[in-house]
């Protein structure tokens, strides 16, 4: 078969530091996490002619949402591009990803540098996290239909999708935490994780709530960071530094309606759709999966790709995760095993990725799942927002 | 909120104006299909139901059942303090058609999903704000 993503793969893992405020100029921590990746790959700067992010340079959004752009990384590079591509409107962070996978199985690009780099940390300060709209005096757009109303952050418009999860199949905040719990755990085994101090259910349960049915711990942590990885050509892949990792499908449907209070069943989210999709496109199935790195931006949304992806059915999340053992390093379905978002700091997408990468490489030193994992999914997006990666090691 | 919070407003444009003034005369309007009857939100030049063209506005009863809610406790704006309740609400006349909106004069602890409840309108300068509060029982 010709032109399928399956003809590309992730050859170069990079990413920068990690970590709250650290006062340096977003653009030098992309070159600092994209070099990386292509020494990491065995290649030179010459060898690469693509680049794919998000969500592109100069976008509106929270101060620090967009570390670098395109051309910011090409100039400082010096690359001679055949293919490049920056955006927001993508199927979730990973979407760009999946861009590079489709430029080189068309044969468009060879090796393609992937970068999504935050900075919010550093540009919001220590102040309080500011609301979205909160810089307008009126808003226009898909805005003006939640803002007007105080439901100024993506904390508000996923909590209503929890909630109503709850509602509908009896979930508790004791299953919900079981996300966070199990993140914090990982983490202390990662030494670029923000949070690694030890949480207790019963910290869970009296932390301050942000918005019901959420607590502070049920809410990622904003970092400053970027994160790049290569896509490659499966021909151009063959004699490089470390065995590359397959491609085996990719998720990006959207086929409700591609709104936050406008999606259909309010207990899913497109991220049903995404998943649904990948596993239209291999033989592989959900128990062939070794490891989950699943986005938890909130803790729901790894909930909400947990089922998306068919780990267990529709509504079944709670009980699935109830307890913790499942989702465990050593557990059925490794889960998160960088810490996530949640303890190991907002990456956007990205890390999940990279972390599924280090995962079937079996470079996850104290977080290493045992038993040579070699299928990982990573997912990224929430609400309307939605993409997924099936992985494999040959 | 027992008073106006301070809100951030929508932008009045020739597509939204009916709904975001349709409130100073006290009703809550739509577009709607003339063919095929559906209502149509947020407002488009195309019926997303049968693609028909023609869309003429029109009032809706301003009942409406509550289909989820957070209960907000983090100050996102200034002067919009929490703790107050954001929800998604469907509207009576037709399945799927939802709105944001927060649920005033009532409890947070009283809220609970499938409640009907009712539309109400709180002005800001040139914008009435759809709200909604329970139905008396």
């Amino acid at each position: 078969m010709s032109g399928s993503v399956r003809d590309a793969c992730i050859t170069g893992l990079g990413q920068s530091e990690v970590g709250r405020r650290l006062n340096r100029d977003p653009l030098g921590l992309t070159i600092d996490a994209c070099l990386e990746a292509i020494e990491d790959a065995g290649l030179t700067r010459e060898d690469i002619d693509g680049i794919a992010t998000y969500p592109g340079g100069s976008v509106p959004g929270a101060a620090g949402f967009s570390g670098a752009g395109v051309v910011d990384v090409q100039d400082a590079l010096r690359l001679e591009l055949s293919w490049f591509t920056g955006g927001i409107e993508l199927p979730g962070q990973l979407g760009s990803v999946v861009n590079a996978c489709m430029a080189v199985a068309t044969g468009l690009a060879s090796h393609v540098l992937c970068f999504r780099t935050v900075w919010e940390s550093t540009a919001q300060g220590a102040g309080r996290r500011a609301g979205i709209g909160g810089s307008y005096s009126r808003v226009g757009g898909p805005m003006q239909w939640t803002i007007p109303f105080g439901a100024a952050s993506a904390a508000t418009w996923i909590a209503m999708f929890a909630q109503r999860h709850f509602h509908e199949y009896g979930t508790t905040r004791e299953q919900l935490a079981q996300i966070a719990l199990n993140a914090r755990r990982n983490a202390a085994r990662n030494p670029k994780a923000i949070y690694r101090d030890p949480l207790s259910l019963e910290d869970y349960l009296s932390a301050r709530i942000i918005s019901t049915p959420f607590c502070l711990f049920d809410c990622d942590v904003p970092s400053d960071g970027s994160t790049a990885l290569i896509v490659s050509r499966r021909e151009a892949a063959r004699d490089l530094r470390k065995p590359p990792i397959q491609v085996e499908a990719v998720g990006t449907a959207l086929r409700g309606r591609p709104s936050w209070d406008q999606w259909d069943d309010l207990t899913t989210m497109a991220a049903r759709d995404a998943g649904a999709m990948l596993w239209e496109h291999t033989q592989l199935r959900p128990s062939d999966v070794d490891v989950a790195e699943l986005y938890d931006g909130f803790s729901f949304l790894a909930l909400a790709w947990i089922e998306a992806l068919g780990f267990c059915k529709q509504g079944e999340g709670g009980p699935f995760i109830e307890g913790g053992a499942r989702i465990a390093l050593d557990g059925e379905l490794p889960l998160n095993t960088q810490g996530g978002q949640l303890s190991g700091g907002r990456m956007h997408g990205y890390g999940f990725l990279h972390e599924a990468c280090v995962q079937l490489r079996g470079e996850g030193a104290e977080r290493q799942v045992p038993n040579d994992p070699r299928v990982a999914v990573a997912s990224a997006g929430g609400g309307p927002l939605a993409g997924c990666l099936l992985l494999s090691r040959p | 909120m027992t008073e106006k919070p301070t809100r951030i407003l929508p932008a009045v444009t020739p597509e939204n104006a009916h709904f975001w003034q349709g409130g100073a005369e006290g009703e809550l309007r739509f577009l709607r299909c003339r063919d095929c009857s559906s209502y149509v939100h947020p407002p488009a030049p195309v019926c997303g139901h049968c693609l028909g063209r023609e869309l003429a506005v029109a009032a809706v009863s301003g009942r409406a059942q509550v289909l989820t809610y957070t209960v907000n406790h983090q100050p996102w704006l200034p002067g919009f303090d929490p703790p107050y309740v954001i929800a998604i609400v469907e509207i009576e006349e037709q399945p799927g058609l939802r709105l944001t909106t927060n649920i005033v004069n009532c409890a947070p602890e009283a809220l609970r999903i499938g409640m009907p409840v009712r539309v109400l309108f709180e002005q800001h300068e040139d914008v009435a704000i759809p709200l909604f509060e329970p139905v008396e029982s």
